[in-house]
């Protein structure tokens, strides 16, 4: 059992396991080498989704985490009070459409799979689709309504976190960075190096989101996590005229891809202030944060294919982040079997958001020895199809 | 102190001869030169903000100047969130303040 615990990462997933491991009592410090929020839990959507995850372990710890969120986002009220802003939590559904005659049945098809894993997928007419969106493209082929499929702000969310962390007694410390490890004889973390100092620790949490992989370099162990870039492009605000999370079902494909090379699908939502978000691209270019027009124009593109009265909206922004991507498509959550001390919650992909409350509570059981709220197993660092890739970088 | 325009003759850059155009912004005509931008128009007449923020009702105008805040979006010809100093006032164009309430909450 463990009682003191160092935090590599205050993003949205180290914001999680510190909150949930102040309330279970233990004693907490999160370094940070940024400012709180400042790596990729500020550069992505906020979706809660089960819409776009198979049947499997990833479904199942998104399942979990939906029936998280609600309560969670009301503990956190009560808890801040009113100064503290909304999470922006909106459990508006999700509306996945096929735009091409061979992607209809594809579509109904990976839908009927997740009805059978127990998620409210709902095959619905076309004509239903456009009375949900009345501006969507008329031209689809086929819809699929996911009423469980939400949304939150992620900063605020990541804030909202650290800020009850801290009223439980947890120490957040940012412009620190951990370059290194302190081992005892045996070979036990027991502590980290850090650019303001030696930090001791009972345990080390390593959630450093996409750069999880170099930081546990520094500290002695192999971990296979690589960035993979997105972009997202954000209007002008403007009365509601989309009201899901709405996407063309390549998406699917997309996320479940390892491709390096660049792939786009559409995704497109509105925001609580009136902004339209319009994603996806995902490549893999290392950390190169440069813009790039070619995947800026291509996600336009398709967004129009499921809006066209976007033509005539101004794009305010566009910004990128780097996602947490893991070979073998799912978070590592739980001990590290070399090194005795070290812990993981890393690896989450396009879906860390969403799934970090579930990854606290994994956690918090696997250092408290307590009953685990769904099998752990699968994302057990020690698991088979991670094997290759612990072995091959060794 | 007041923004305003520099009179010809004493403009370092020694404009060519300027074309006078007039534009109405929230229908009151106001002229200005070919050339100048639309918040260059705006703010030659003394008036600082054109837009008000959802919530509080904040002020707000020019702030970067530059095409990326958008903070001083107004209405040109009838489309909305034009940036009024990234847009060339044209003869005529009829400029109006744009004010965006919080949208609804989705369905
Ligand atoms: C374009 C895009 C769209 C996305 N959309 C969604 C979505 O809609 N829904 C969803 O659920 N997910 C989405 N994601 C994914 C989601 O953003 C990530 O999975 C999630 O933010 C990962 O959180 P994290 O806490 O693991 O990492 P991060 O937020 O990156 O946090 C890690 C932190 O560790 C710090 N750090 C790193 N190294 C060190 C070190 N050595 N010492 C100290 N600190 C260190 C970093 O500064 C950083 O703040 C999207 C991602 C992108 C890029
Ligand atoms: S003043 Fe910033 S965009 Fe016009």
């Amino acid at each position: 059992m463990v009682s003191d615990v160092v935090i590599v990462g205050a993003g949205i997933v180290g914001a999680a396991c510190a909150r949930a491991l102040a309330v279970a009592g233990v004693r907490v410090t999160v370094l940070e080498r940024g400012a709180a929020a400042s790596g990729t839990s500020a550069k992505g959507e906020g979706n809660l989704l089960v819409s776009d995850k198979g049947p499997g372990p990833e479904l199942d710890l998104a399942v979990y985490a939906a029936s998280l969120w609600p309560d969670l986002v009301d503990e956190l009220a009560d808890e801040l009070g009113p100064a503290f802003p909304s999470l922006e939590y909106e459990r508006k559904g999700g509306l996945v459409v096929a735009t091409t005659a061979a992607g209809a049945e594809p579509l109904r098809a990976f839908a009927a799979s997740q009805r059978a894993a127990g998620v409210d997928a709902r095959a619905i007419p076309n004509g239903t689709a456009l009375e949900l969106e009345p501006w969507l493209n008329p031209e689809i082929t086929a819809a699929v309504h996911y009423p469980d499929d939400a949304q939150v702000q992620p900063v605020i969310a990541t804030e909202a976190l650290l800020a009850s962390a801290r009223n439980h007694g947890a120490a957040v410390r940012t412009g620190v960075e951990v370059t290194g490890a302190k081992r005892d004889a045996s070979g036990r973390l027991i502590g980290l190096v850090t650019t303001a100092g030696d930090v001791p620790a009972g345990a080390v949490l390593l959630a450093a989101g996409p750069w999880s992989g170099e930081t546990a370099r520094a500290l002695g162990a192999i971990l296979p996590v690589r960035p993979r870039r997105g972009m997202v492009l954000v209007t002008t605000r403007m009365p509601h005229r989309v009201f899901h999370k709405v996407y063309d079902g390549d998406y699917f494909g997309a996320t479940q891809s390892s491709d390096a090379a660049l792939q786009t699908s559409s995704v497109v939502e509105s925001t609580a202030a009136g902004t339209v978000l319009l994603g996806s691209s995902r490549e893999q270019v290392g950390f190169d944060e440069r813009l790039r027009v070619d995947v800026i124009r291509e996600i336009a593109t398709k967004a129009l294919r499921l809006f066209p009265f976007l033509a005539n909206a101004s794009i305010m922004r566009a910004y990128g982040g780097f996602r947490p991507f893991m070979p073998d498509h799912l978070p590592v959550i739980g001990e590290d079997h070399r090194i005795a001390g070290l812990w993981h919650a890393s690896g989450h992909e396009g879906a860390g958001i969403g799934l970090s409350l579930a990854t606290a509570e994994l956690l918090v059981a696997g250092m408290l020895g307590t009953a685990a709220p769904i099998d752990a197993a699968p994302f057990g660092l020690a698991r088979a199809s991670l094997a290759p890739y612990l072995e091959e970088a060794a | 102190m007041p923004a305003r325009p520099v009179p010809a003759h004493r403009d370092p850059i020694r404009p060519g001869a300027a074309t006078p155009i007039v534009i109405s912004i929230d229908g009151d005509p106001v002229s200005g030169v070919e050339g100048q931008t639309i918040a260059g128009v705006v703010l030659a007449t003394g008036r600082l903000a054109w837009r008000r923020t959802s919530v509080d009702g904040r002020p707000r105008g020019l702030f970067c100047g530059i095409g990326v805040c958008f903070d001083c979006i107004v209405t040109v010809n009838g489309e909305r969130d034009v940036r009024a100093c990234q847009r060339r006032a044209g003869d005529g164009d009829v400029v109006e303040s744009q004010h965006d309430e919080l949208p609804e909450a989705a369905r």
